[in-house]
């Protein structure tokens, strides 16, 4: 199906700067049992950009992101990155899952973590080789891990946790790097570290999209912002979409109006 | 007799099958790894029973059909099929019903034990079946058997190998982080799959030796008993397969021995004690290193508190503080300061001191997190900032000791 043809869950088509677009998701649906936890949301990611996809708990941030990567099977709905089914486009996509979605006491060391962002390009039966593994080093080094790695990956503090995630995510040299809650949990120092290397990632022309839950750091971080609840309420520039009025739309009574009012813009 | 077997003279056929046998349980081990690796332990016991039923179902089939029904090849055919029914099944009861895994694990195994049972006591009523042996198939059993079957079973083992070490970094990445390796392309419920294909391998291939109850512990003590000893996965694969080889090698040798001994029980007392031996004296991660480490904290806890106590002049109520204390000749049985005992309080009372100015300040954030209680701030930080602690600290304040 090429891209112009995809129709747009309110039945408009696709326009061809959307197909260009980093990620474009159209009428994704998911659903665990009855009850969808993401319904029909279109998304579109420019390319180059660094989006914060916020929301209340139970929203669908993580499983719109899930959705679109094909980790998890959607009820209805399409992405695309950079104009191609997400499939074809595995090796422009790095992800980095949440932190406690796995078991830390896995046998297993930093560096060989990082290693995992390398299996695509080795292949079933390629060899690891020192030029991997100095790819590898370079990646810790970028979120400042290199002494840590061969510490157990079961040693390391949250934030070293988070840190060895997104050097996996560096080590698959990719165009769109999709994080789920990347500070969740973590301390300043690393969540310095890591809005560090986003940037930097940006600045390099990479898209950057990044499930969010601190407001008060939305500004400050990123250039776009997509709410949703369950639905899409907003997308758009900060300016556009992190508005007050957008935010008490997406979290209803959940959040008190003066705190909307200091974190948001245009207050 | 037992030496002549474990050094492999007890003729060709029983030396084949002992190492036969061996090369079995290292493919055992290393499949095993990652099935316990994926947490899916239990599903390789539901395997390995619903392989009874297509044992008992081969045999009849094999008789309708005029032969003699005793074929290794036919019944390990008979037996991969019921396998993989049951497989399914299980996969069908968690996806399709609200039941959970370990309810649908549960529900296959017995039903299909109990048929395959059924199946068995149906069979001995056969003329042909009297002398079949197939209660073999339970417990495990080398006596009488063929070269071809031993060569099937050595060929077999080491096909499941060749196929786990080609496929064991895919299949890492998946039990490490199923969602990351499904978001770089893996095809996570495939690769699941062809694990479970390898373990149904492996139950087939084991069944006439280490017998259908059994062989779940070839697939997971390995494994277990590997974890005490290595922190990477292919430090695990290696350990398990050699304690899966070992265990194999020594349960045929045995029971070369004692033909009357099942197979399946003396290979599991071979790898039970493998594992008890881990468990207590593994040096990271053994009960008896875990003991130690624990009581060598303790009394470096306890001793700096009670040096912190000597420097402020607080009286010491705890036995055991004042116990360590003497013994390192650092107090007196009243709980008076040796002289080593002063120069040690007054150095750690120093140290905390140090630390204290350190947590308070923003520029020593980060050393400031190694902070315990224990470790001392000259290991952390170097000589001019420490000296820069000690200007912030001011002249000392009369320590008294």
């Amino acid at each position: 199906m090429s891209p112009i043809e995809l129709a747009t869950s309110d039945g408009t088509r696709l326009s061809e700067a959307q197909a260009d677009a980093a990620l474009a998701v159209r009428g994704m649906t998911v659903s665990y049992g009855q009850k969808p936890a993401v319904f029909s949301v279109d998304m579109t990611v420019p390319a180059g950009s660094m989006t914060a996809i916020i929301g209340p708990n139970g929203a669908g941030k993580s499983t719109l992101l899930k959705a679109a990567l094909g980790v998890i099977t959607p009820l209805a709905g399409t992405a695309q990155v950079f104009g191609q089914p997400v499939a074809q486009a595995r090796a422009r996509i790095a992800y980095v899952p949440q932190r406690a979605s796995v078991d830390w006491d896995f046998p297993t060391r930093v560096l060989d973590v990082v290693l995992m962002g390398l299996y695509r390009e080795l292949g079933l039966l390629g060899r690891l080789r020192g030029a991997h593994k100095a790819k590898a080093m370079e990646c810790l080094e970028r979120v400042g891990m290199q002494d840590f790695a061969r510490r157990q990956i079961g040693q390391l503090s949250g934030g070293q946790q988070q840190r060895v995630f997104l050097a996996r995510a560096l080590a698959q040299n990719a165009d769109l790097y999709l994080l789920d809650e990347p500070f969740a949990g973590v301390d300043a120092a690393t969540e310095k570290a890591i809005i560090d290397v986003l940037q930097a990632l940006r600045a390099e022309g990479k898209t950057v999209v990044a499930v969010h839950h601190d407001l008060s750091t939305v500004a400050d971080y990123f250039d776009r912002v997509f709410l949703i609840n369950t639905t899409r309420v907003a997308e758009g520039t900060v300016e556009q979409a992190f508005t007050p009025q957008r935010l008490q739309e997406a979290y209803g009574g959940r959040l008190a109006t003066a705190q909307l009012g200091q974190t948001a813009l245009g207050a | 007799m037992l030496w002549s077997a474990l050094t492999l003279q007890l003729g060709y056929n029983a030396t084949l099958v002992t190492l036969g046998a061996m090369l079995l349980g290292i493919a055992a081990g290393v499949t095993g790894t990652f099935l316990f690796l994926r947490k899916r332990a239990l599903v390789s016991d539901a395997i390995s029973h619903a392989t009874l039923p297509g044992v008992g179902i081969a045999f009849i089939i094999m008789v309708a059909l005029g032969g003699d029904g005793r074929s290794l090849l036919g019944l390990m055919l008979g037996s991969a099929a019921s396998a993989w029914v049951g497989l399914l099944c299980i996969g069908a009861l968690t996806r399709r019903t609200r039941l959970a895994e370990d309810a649908a694990i549960g529900a296959v195994l017995s039903v299909f034990f109990g048929i395959g049972i059924v199946l068995l006591t149906f069979i001995q009523t056969m003329s042909e079946g009297r002398q079949a042996g197939l209660e073999g198939f339970l417990l495990g059993s080398t006596a009488g058997m063929l070269y071809s079957d031993a060569v099937i079973i050595a060929v077999g083992g080491a096909v499941v190998l060749g196929a786990v070490i080609a496929f064991r970094r895919p299949l890492s990445a998946v039990a490490f982080d199923p969602e990351f390796a499904a978001s770089s392309g893996l095809n996570v419920p495939r690769l699941d799959l062809i694990m479970m294909g390898l373990v149904m391998a492996i139950t087939v291939v084991g069944l006439k030796i280490v017998g259908l109850i059994l062989i779940v512990a070839l697939l997971i003590i390995p494994p277990v008993t590997a974890r005490f000893w290595s922190e990477r996965v292919t430090g695990v694969l290696w350990v398990a397969g050699f304690v899966g080889g070992a265990a194999g090698f020594v349960g045929a040798a045995l029971s070369a021995v004692a033909p009357a001994l099942p197979t399946g029980p003396v290979i599991v007392l071979v790898l039970f004690s493998m594992f008890a031996l881990s468990l207590l004296f593994a040096p990271a991660r053994g009960v008896l290193a875990a003991v130690l480490k624990h009581l060598s904290f303790q009394r470096r806890v306890h001793i700096r508190q009670g040096l912190l106590a000597l420097a402020q002049g607080q009286p010491i109520y705890e036995k055991l503080t004042l116990r360590l204390l003497r013994r390192a000749g650092l107090a007196r049985a009243d709980g008076v300061a040796t002289t080593d005992g002063k120069a040690r309080a007054a150095k750690a009372l120093r140290d905390e001191r140090r630390w204290q100015m350190a947590r308070s300040r923003e520029e020593f954030a980060l050393a400031a997190t190694f902070y315990d209680g224990l470790t001392e701030i000259e290991g952390v930080l170097t000589s001019d900032q420490i000296d820069e602690l000690d200007r912030l600290i001011g002249p000392p304040t009369g320590v008294q000791v």
